[in-house]
């Protein structure tokens, strides 16, 4: 609930995008005078996926994210998106894999990357769960992402029971190794030890955002998108756990 | 029967290999090749012996004359699951692809894709280089065809099969499987009932590669075959932009979607139907 919290607290008197799923929350406001649109995906207990119920990202949120943002760059404003981020997992299911759940996910991400193409500032605020395909979909297109520093703000590829079953370990075994492998980790410090994160902030509520919450996550928000000077991701490159990463694109150029 | 006696496998062949056969003769060049020992840096300390070419190669070359980079994963090395280095080279090179095109070079891409998608022990990182990957093929797609190839016996999984949902064409045959989750992981969190991960007629009913090309997932459908594979491949590259990008038609989807009843278990026949209509 708390990607539902924090789309109304910002989008306070925002005008509701219509003609999307009920899973997604959509809407034009405002952000320091600026127009911005907010996206969250949310619980919806009579989802016509039954497993796409608990803010998971299936089919309809998948192609209707797409929708959302082609939207906003048809209007070609460039205004701001903020994907207000608490996505616990993509959905999990014999309908979802068979009506192609993969096809429905690359719709909301190849939105989200042409959008950033096209010159939308794209933010990502993570307040909750960001897990593998369901963030890809979700936020991780973004110029610039943002975690608020929670125990129950994490990023992951995968759930722990899930994890530890394709690895053939048990679970306390995958958590001893998380501990000193840092993009195993399913904390936050670990995972902004990796680079990715823009900014990491920490609020008094994260459950119920007050009134001062709003205002400090506002402000990162408009100094988020000020900041922006590039299209591309390169903003995520540089960090020590990620010396890889930054190593083989220079070998590439070197040898292309 | 002698039709067989000339015919080669692709999916028998390795990463390179596949790599070397879809290119004009002569032209294979490997970047960050295996004598380079760019390894993974996080492996070993966690007791999996690593690989010296991390289980991607990269490989420069031409296609019917045109500049190509080849991006192939090998799903002998961890099932084809993509860590850091892995995952930077395939980005850095479609980054690297589509830099060439704004500098005036039309090179063109393809992903030869067995992979069950982010390697757990690098979890965070696989699924960053991923994310990476997704922008790479969106940026190289507006100038040039990016062409994915899921032939067997991997299969193609996890966010890697956004990125085969992202690519302008995709090439499968009847070997192959494309899905988000793999089979194990959607009954570990969904139940047998959900899906069965060892009935394998079951799952590539759902999800493999003659399915997802008669419902429209998937644009070619080709025998195991060398030749017919490149000869695919280099018609698509040469054939520029698709008329739509699949990952672009949300109101198609959508209104499909709504014309659905889900509340019944759903079979491939319903798929097919729903998604080609009178094609299927």
């Amino acid at each position: 609930m708390r990607g539902l919290q924090w789309f109304n607290a910002l989008s306070a008197g925002a005008t509701p995008v219509q003609g999307l799923p009920d899973s997604l929350q959509v809407a034009d406001g405002q952000l320091n005078g600026q127009s911005v649109r907010f996206l969250a995906v949310v619980t919806d207990p009579n989802n016509r996926f039954a497993r796409a119920r608990n803010g998971e990202v299936g089919l309809l949120e998948g192609w209707g994210l797409a929708k959302a943002v082609d939207d906003a760059i048809a209007r070609g404003d460039k205004r701001p998106l903020i994907a207000i981020v608490d996505v616990p997992s993509q959905a999990y299911g014999r309908r979802e894999e068979a009506l192609g759940i993969h096809q429905a996910l690359a719709a909301a991400a190849d939105s989200y990357a042409r959008a950033r193409l096209a010159g939308h500032p794209v933010i990502a605020l993570l307040v909750g769960k960001a897990m593998s395909g369901a963030f890809l979909a979700h936020g991780y297109q973004a110029n610039r992402l943002i975690a608020l520093r929670d125990p129950g703000v994490m990023v992951h590829a995968m759930g722990k029971a899930s994890a530890a079953r394709v690895t053939l370990r048990s679970v306390e075994e995958l958590e001893a190794l998380a501990a000193s492998v840092p993009p195993m980790a399913y904390d936050i410090d670990s995972y902004a030890s990796l680079g990715l994160l823009w900014e990491t902030l920490t609020v008094s509520q994260i459950e119920q955002p007050t009134a001062d919450d709003v205002a400090r996550v506002s402000d990162c928000l408009v100094n988020a998108i000020k900041d922006i000077d590039s299209a591309d991701l390169s903003g995520r490159l540089g960090a020590s756990n990620r010396a890889a990463s930054s190593h083989v694109r220079q070998l590439l150029r070197e040898q292309w | 029967m002698t039709d067989w006696l000339n015919k080669h496998s692709f999916v028998e062949l390795g990463a390179r290999q596949r790599a070397k056969a879809l290119l004009d003769a002569g032209t294979f060049r490997e970047l960050i090749d295996p004598f380079q020992r760019v390894m993974s840096p996080w492996l070993s300390r966690q007791g999996v012996v690593p690989q010296a070419d991390d289980g991607v190669v990269i490989a420069k070359g031409s296609v019917a004359g045109l500049p190509v980079v080849i991006a192939a994963i090998e799903g002998n090395f961890q099932g084809g699951s993509l860590g850091e280095v892995g995952g930077a080279k395939i980005a850095g090179a479609l980054e690297l692809a589509a830099e060439d095109n704004r500098n005036g070079i039309p090179t063109r891409a393809v992903l030869l894709l067995e992979t069950g998608g982010v390697r757990l022990q690098e979890a965070n990182l696989g699924l960053a280089a991923i994310a990476d990957i997704h922008a790479a093929i969106v940026d190289l797609r507006q100038y040039q065809p990016v062409i994915g190839v899921v032939a067997g016996s991997v299969g193609c999984f996890g966010g890697m099969s956004i990125a085969a949902g992202l690519c302008s064409y995709l090439v499968v045959t009847r070997e192959a499987r494309l899905g988000l989750n793999g089979p194990q992981v959607i009954e570990q969190e969904a139940g047998l009932d959900e899906y069965d991960s060892r009935d394998r007629p079951f799952i590539w009913s759902l999800t493999g590669g003659e399915q997802r090309f008669n419902s429209g997932l998937a644009d070619r459908y080709v025998a195991d075959d060398v030749v017919q594979i490149q000869q695919t491949v280099s018609a698509l590259l040469q054939q520029g932009a698709p008329e739509q990008q699949r990952s672009r038609r949300a109101d198609f989807y959508l209104a499909r979607l709504a014309e659905l009843d889900a509340t019944p278990q759903i079979d491939p026949a319903t798929v097919r139907a729903l998604y080609q209509g009178e094609r299927s």
